[in-house]
């Protein structure tokens, strides 16, 4: 079974980049959306960067993962093209969708990337379909549902379950436990526990700390390969927060007031991934440092281009509907 | 070419399909039927048999029975089709799509668009519909007007055998999310049907009688209730030309206006409620586009704004009959006549 | 009694069981010649003039225009003018009494069957007496065996008629490799030897005419007489309107008109013909098979191939027959034949005179051999 901490030097660059791409992105997205050069909702993943990139370094074009309303992560985590994404956002003609999708709807299918979804609980049922490509076709390929806590209580999430389970599919669902549902506790809209519900269905489960990169790794090692050698599928809960509230301009009323700088001070996996690498001496400050830099830079050159692209024009607006009409 | 049911058309056209392309594949409730039990295997064939014998010569692995959880398979069907498979998912009664809707008309609808143009989703929802079967209002209705309301679907009405296996063809092979309606009342009908596989094109209408008086325009089963009115008008000397448009996405509107311009009269004939109809949006259409032809009001048969009861009594004057379609043919003939006598 | 005659409804093509009395075209009391034009007749396939098989004075009309009436039923009488009406109507009386409609999926008929030969799956249907030399029909560009429904039976009175599917048609395999007069010429000539049929009279409509000239001058040996009707490659041009329409136009009420152009009198196509054609061309395979076919012997409005040259290299008897008003391949394509090749030219007729004038075809395939 791989660890995370027997990652190559190369592969931990890797994944920091990845983690401190999400996050420079969204930070980047919360102020442009704060100055009002953003259209639309957006919904920051700020803060659960290890649970996508977790996951993520162990899936290739192959596999496929559906995502949430909260996609940005789960996309940069994929692979799909950061400028491209931050073009999207800004309803570029040149965006990732065309500037048809938005926030909401970033998808790459040749990465599989099945797309943000702005239907809770959407996502689920799509990955059985995926699993059920790798597996008809004979590809090898998994497919990972990340769902949040609000969307495991919707019965598509929960029939997904079953199906994937009565299909032996190669299906893994990453609940993702951020606390709220919008502005409602998962500790109040969940009733048993995840892992039960897992249990109850007869799928592996996992409770895995989401602030902790390689903790969420190992775990998802181990779900993956069972999914991958035929075993079925699996479920993990992973706990973890964000750092910004369920839509930009959410004033997050319903957090207790020291919650977010607590977060921020004690459980930023940004933060805890430097100190576990720097303290194993696998990577030294310099190195993350030169990557912060770096990402800084790429992230603001997006947001200067996105500025600059064009938009789409009404000759737009009719294509993409079907493939032949 | 040979004598084959509805039911045999459509088995005929998923066996050819299947045999074409190892992508296609089929899932629902029962499909084959019996999985797990202790009595035989393919037990069921679909609940109305329509399936059967695929599971012997496809296997379990592309005929894939699913629990009862449509909001599950209908939207695997949409990941897999969006991932490289062809699917054919059965719905078994379209009255189901309240539990399923979502993974139709957010997903799988909308993939392409929102995606920019990068997804294909050659998914198929094949889906029963339709009154006469004392199964009451949850088992009755024909709600295609609410799939052909939405942009990225494409709906198919097949109104008898030769229509229903070019056009489930047709439906596997489109690259576009199709919901294909096939009506229960018509599963035992018979027609020539070639042996060989034949796709018939979207967005094509077929007109099925030419007469000079009036433009009849029916929907699914009821193009056979409209040839039959068209038959019995004509014995009177009043000629009818019937169109049925195959598919209701993509509409056909070049012959629809037409053969709506030609004849001045307009009888549109939808087994589905009136309100928000594909009645409604004829009688728009024509109204929009060839007012200026139009001679008389346009006349509208449907099933009235309530659910399907279940009592024979009541459901037999619930659908839109053949009397009913003379009727109205008869009424616009009589207004131009009164009009000019005027 | 024995010169009473009857006029029963025909039975044009295998489908047909029923077909309905359009329009009498002489009256009671009037002389009429076998061969002339009595009636119209439309079944759900075709609409067509019926010729009177007898000669004599009409004396009855039995069915009246509009009604629709089983193949086989009495339409009229004809007699000599001395016989009396009593006598009339008692042959009337007794006929009905007797008559018996043929049971509609008859066992004992003959029905299209596929050969296997060298150049893949042909379809044919075999109709006639296994004695006689035969005769083998060969369809046109975008046609089937079903276009000779009112000669074969005819034909087939007393000598074997084998009516053929051309590859890619009708039944046939829909693969026609390059698509060319030389190709399709192997395809009948591998027919020939699958059936053993060593020579036939070969009867060829349009392109099925380039088809059969081209066996008829590469294998002179196995034609015992050569039939042409309004055959491809004796002119320069051909109707591109026509070709291009026929592979092209998807809907029924686009592709009438194109049909249309088939024949002198437009009411002859139905709608159940128009649709016949559509079912065949969405036959998977069909319309990349006529693409290469047209490709392979038309180009635009020209003809490819010229075949009336190699006449010189044929032996058996040639006649050619062509309808005056043709708008596919004129009719004068049939200018400047060599003397040896006897020409008919009918008025009246479009692309289609079997179809539209079967009287005169059949019998001038009759009497050349």
């Amino acid at each position: 079974m791989a660890s995370g901490l027997q990652l190559s030097r190369e592969e931990l660059l890797v994944a920091y980049r990845r983690m401190r791409t999400i996050r420079d992105f969204e930070d980047k997205v919360h102020e442009e959306f704060s100055a009002g050069n953003i259209p639309g909702f957006v919904h920051l993943y700020a803060g659960e960067e290890a649970s996508a990139v977790g996951f993520c370094m162990h899936l290739d074009d192959r596999d496929a993962i559906a995502s949430t309303h909260r996609g940005h992560g789960h996309s940069i985590a994929k692979g799909c093209d950061v400028e491209g994404m931050m073009h999207e956002i800004f309803g570029r003609k040149d965006g990732l969708c065309g500037g048809k999708g938005g926030s909401m709807h970033i998808a790459d299918l040749s990465k599989g990337m099945l797309g943000a979804n702005g239907i809770v609980g959407a996502g689920a049922p799509l990955i059985c379909g995926a699993a059920l490509t790798a597996k008809t076709l004979g590809t090898g390929g998994v497919a990972v549902c990340f769902v949040g806590d609000g969307g495991s209580n919707q019965g598509t999430t929960l029939e997904s379950y079953n199906l994937a389970k009565v299909w032996n599919l190669p299906a893994i669902f990453v609940v993702e436990d951020n606390g709220y549902a919008e502005s409602t506790a998962s500790a109040w809209s969940v009733g048993g526990s995840q892992v039960g519900r897992g249990k109850g269905f007869g799928l592996a489960t996992h409770e895995v700390d989401g602030f902790d990169f390689f903790a969420v790794f190992d775990t998802a090692a181990e779900a993956i390969e069972l999914a991958r050698s035929g075993g079925g599928p699996s479920l993990v809960h992973m706990k973890l927060a964000r750092h910004y509230g369920h839509f930009e301009g959410d004033a997050m009323t319903y957090r207790a007031a020291d919650e977010v700088a607590a977060l921020k001070a004690e459980s930023d996996p940004l933060t805890i991934f430097r100190q576990r690498v720097t303290e194993t001496a696998i990577l030294n400050g310099a190195d993350l440092d030169e990557i912060d830099g770096a990402v800084q830079t790429e992230i603001d050159r997006c947001v200067a281009n996105a500025k600059d692209a064009a938009m789409p024009t009404e000759s737009d607006l009719l294509t993409d509907v079907y493939v032949s009409y | 070419m040979s004598k084959k049911s509805y039911r045999q058309a459509i088995a005929e056209a998923l066996t050819q399909e299947m045999r074409r392309d190892p992508r296609v594949v089929i899932m629902g409730e029962d499909i084959a039927g019996g999985l797990g039990a202790p009595g035989e295997d393919d037990a069921w064939g679909g609940p109305l048999g329509v399936t059967k014998g695929l599971m012997a010569e496809f296997g379990r692995e592309r005929v894939l029975d699913t629990p009862i959880s449509e909001s599950a398979f209908v939207g695997a069907a949409a990941g897999a089709a969006a991932t490289g498979l062809r699917p054919v998912a059965e719905l078994m009664f379209v009255d189901f799509m309240g539990v399923c809707f979502d993974q139709i008309f957010n997903q799988a609808a909308k993939f392409r668009y929102m995606f920019g143009g990068k997804a294909v989703t050659p998914m198929v929802v094949r889906t029963m519909y339709g009154a006469g079967f004392r199964a009451a209002s949850q088992h009755s209705q024909c709600l295609y007007p609410l799939f052909t309301h939405i942009p990225g679907l494409k709906v198919a009405l097949p109104s008898n055998a030769y229509e229903a296996k070019g056009l489930l063809t047709q439906a596997i092979r489109d690259d576009d999310p199709v919901i294909f309606f096939e009506h229960k009342a018509m599963y035992d009908m018979e027609m020539e049907v070639p042996d060989e596989p034949y796709a018939i094109a979207f967005g094509e209408a077929n007109v099925t009688r030419e007469g000079d008086d009036v433009t009849i325009i029916a929907f699914g089963r009821m193009v056979n209730l409209a040839n039959e009115a068209a038959d019995n008008l004509a014995k009177n000397g009043v000629t009818c030309t019937v169109v049925d448009p195959r598919t209701t996405s993509p509409l056909d509107r070049e012959t629809i206006l037409e053969t709506a311009e030609e004849t001045g009269r307009v009888v549109v004939v939808d087994e589905a409620h009136p309100r928000c109809s594909m009645a409604s949006d004829i009688a728009g259409l024509v109204a929009e586009e060839a007012f200026g032809a139009l001679k008389a009001p346009i006349k509208l048969v449907t099933a009235p704004h309530a659910p399907v009861p279940f009592s024979p009594a009541l459901e037999d004057i619930y659908i839109p009959s053949v009397a009913k379609i003379e009727a109205a043919v008869t009424e616009i003939v009589e207004y131009g006549e009164k009009a000019a006598a005027e | 009694m024995s010169s009473i005659k009857p006029i029963t409804m025909p039975k044009w093509g295998l489908a047909m069981d029923e077909g309905m009395l359009a329009r009498w075209a002489v009256e009671v009391g009037a002389e009429i010649a076998p061969g002339q034009e009595i009636m119209d007749i439309e079944t759900t396939k075709i609409a067509n003039v019926f010729e009177s098989p007898v000669g004599g004075v009409l004396r009855k009309q039995v069915v009246s225009e509009g009604e629709t009436v089983p193949v086989g039923a009495l339409l009229g009488v004809v007699s000599e003018p001395d016989v009396p009406d009593g006598e009339v109507e008692a042959f009337v009386t007794e006929f009905l009494e007797n008559f018996v409609p043929e049971e509609t999926d008859d066992a004992g008929a003959p029905a299209p069957e596929v050969v296997e030969t060298a150049s893949g799956a042909i379809r044919r249907l075999k109709a006639g007496p296994d004695d006689g030399a035969p005769v083998i029909l060969i369809h046109g560009f975008g046609a089937d065996l079903n276009g000779w429904m009112f000669n074969q039976a005819e034909l087939a009175a007393e000598r074997q008629v084998h009516a053929i599917d051309l590859p890619g048609h009708g039944g046939s395999t829909k693969s026609v490799g390059d698509g060319a007069v030389a190709t399709l010429a192997t395809a009948v000539t591998a027919y020939m030897d699958a059936v053993e049929i060593t020579s036939a009279h070969l009867v060829g409509h349009s392109l099925g005419g380039a088809v059969a000239t081209s066996i008829a001058a590469s294998s002179p040996e196995r034609v015992s007489a050569l039939t042409l009707i309004a055959p491809a490659g004796f002119g320069s041009d051909v109707s591109q309107d026509f070709i291009e329409g026929f592979i092209g136009q998807s809907r029924a009420r686009k592709l009438r008109p194109i049909i249309e152009m088939l024949v002198a009198d437009p009411s002859l196509v139905t709608a159940d013909m128009v649709e016949e054609v559509l079912k065949f061309k969405r036959l998977d395979g069909v319309v990349a098979a006529l693409r290469t076919i047209a490709d392979a012997n038309f180009d635009g409005g020209a003809q490819r191939v010229q075949i009336r040259d190699r006449l010189g290299d044929v032996s058996a008897p040639v006649q050619v027959i062509w309808g005056e008003d043709d708008r596919i391949l004129a009719a004068g394509h049939a200018d400047g034949l060599p003397d040896s090749v006897k020409v008919i030219r009918l008025a009246g007729a479009g692309h289609i005179p079997h179809m539209e004038k079967a009287a005169e075809v059949n019998a001038a395939i009759s009497a050349l051999g």
